[in-house]
């Protein structure tokens, strides 16, 4: 087996979680939708990591963690709040905005 | 390999050059976990509920940590499992548990079609990502035995505060920022005065609707548990003695004349298989029999659905 076969993994993985992102409604599974895309894109910096046999993949990957954890506690924060207005973790209730 | 003895870094470096496959068992490894990853990840997206979808994507993240260990990643693998499985998603399930009530989500599209046209692009997304990943020809691969020489975390210690030492350090002050933006936004500010004891019960009186205390949960001298509705007189159960949260979940125990008869006669059964005909005595009979208990029946079956209709939206 050669470690290509994590990138075609990762590739899967990121598709399904686009899917996700775009069919599901409730805020926060959006939300881990994206979270999966984000491991995705890190199994494959770490697959390159390993197939190139140096080490800046995986410290790409580390960043992606720490945004990524940042990036989780503001938009739960923002959904929290969005719940307390609204009484609904709905993407489709949020549409003040639209025309 | 180290490079104290030549000869073997030689020959490391000849093996780590020459790998075109990974180990047989890493093979396995990768076919189960992998398929349990997409299954999972297929749960996240799939499944109604989002507890469920939390679960499942907990468990692709905990195999994606495998996968990191097995890539020679040791310390991204446990930091995988540390922040992701441990912080992150438990962030996720107490957030659930703010949000959780209505967190079933529903069937309706409010665009048409919109659900059809997504898994399109997401399917042209995938054939592309991976025609193109099958263009590509990678017939060998270096592997980090050079890299990993003197430890993992070392290594990547070395490169993180010399090379990268300032996207280190301003993604520490987006961690910073990212609290304080946290601890803002869900902070609430009150505006109107709170209420005292005298002012509450100035308003329960003019209100009129519910003067007195709500009534306790559960059937005296059976049950007390808080999902179980107390019984009205005529024997059926009372919404206001159990908590709107378990009824908008759907989470209430059915309480009406049958189910108690079946208790009751399960608990006389146990009595008389101990031996003990005294058992049923001493916890008496749930209350009279009702004088209609196919009306009643009926009743309660047509809340019971009212309530699973409900539940999903």
């Amino acid at each position: 087996m050669s470690p290509v076969n994590y990138v075609y993994l990762a590739a899967l993985l990121f598709t399904i979680g686009a899917v996700g992102v775009l069919v599901r409604r409730n805020a926060i599974v959006v939300f881990m939708c994206v979270e999966l895309m984000l491991n995705a894109a890190n199994l494959t910096l770490v697959a390159f990591s390993r197939i190139h046999g140096n080490l800046d993949g995986q410290i790409m990957a580390f960043f992606v963690m720490v945004v990524a954890a940042a990036e989780v506690v503001v938009g739960l924060a923002i959904i929290v709040m969005v719940y307390r207005s609204r009484h609904s973790a709905s993407v489709d209730d949020a549409s003040l905005m639209k025309l | 390999m180290s490079l104290s003895s030549p000869a073997s870094s030689l020959a490391g470096d000849a093996l780590t050059l020459a790998a075109t496959s990974t180990s047989g068992g890493e093979a396995v490894s990768f076919w189960v976990l992998g398929t349990i990853a997409v299954m999972g990840a297929l749960g996240t997206v799939l499944l109604r509920k989002a507890v469920h979808s939390a679960l499942c994507l907990a468990g692709t993240m905990v195999i994606l940590a495998l996968f990191y260990l097995a890539n020679g990643a040791y310390f991204l693998g446990i930091v995988q499992i540390v922040v992701y499985t441990g912080a992150v998603m438990m962030l996720f399930l107490f957030v659930l548990m703010l949000v959780g009530v209505s967190a079933a989500d529903s069937l309706k599209e409010t665009l048409k079609g919109q659900r059809w046209l997504a898994l399109g692009c997401g399917l042209g997304l995938g054939i592309m990502l991976i025609a193109g990943l099958g263009q590509a020809s990678v017939s060998s691969f270096t592997g980090l035995a050079a890299a990993n020489a003197e430890g993992n975390v070392p290594a990547l210690a070395a490169q993180l505060f010399t090379k990268y030492v300032v996207a280190f350090e301003v993604v520490g002050a987006l961690l910073t920022v990212a609290a304080v933006g946290a601890t803002l936004l869900t902070h609430r500010e009150r505006i109107e005065k709170s209420k005292s004891q005298r002012e509450q019960a100035e308003e329960r009186v003019k209100g009129g609707t519910q003067l007195p205390p709500l009534p306790a949960p559960g059937v005296y001298a059976r049950h007390n548990a808080v999902d179980r509705p107390g019984l009205l007189p005529d024997g059926t159960p009372s919404d206001l003695t159990v908590s709107a949260t378990l009824l908008s979940r759907g989470q209430v125990r059915e309480v009406g004349p049958e189910a108690l008869h079946r208790v009751a006669a399960l608990e006389q059964r146990t009595a008389d298989s101990h031996g003990q005909t005294e058992h049923g005595r001493m916890y008496g009979e749930p209350h009279e029999p009702d004088p209609d208990p196919d009306l009643d029946a009926a009743r309660e079956r047509d809340a019971r659905k009212a309530r699973e209709e409900e539940a999903p939206k």
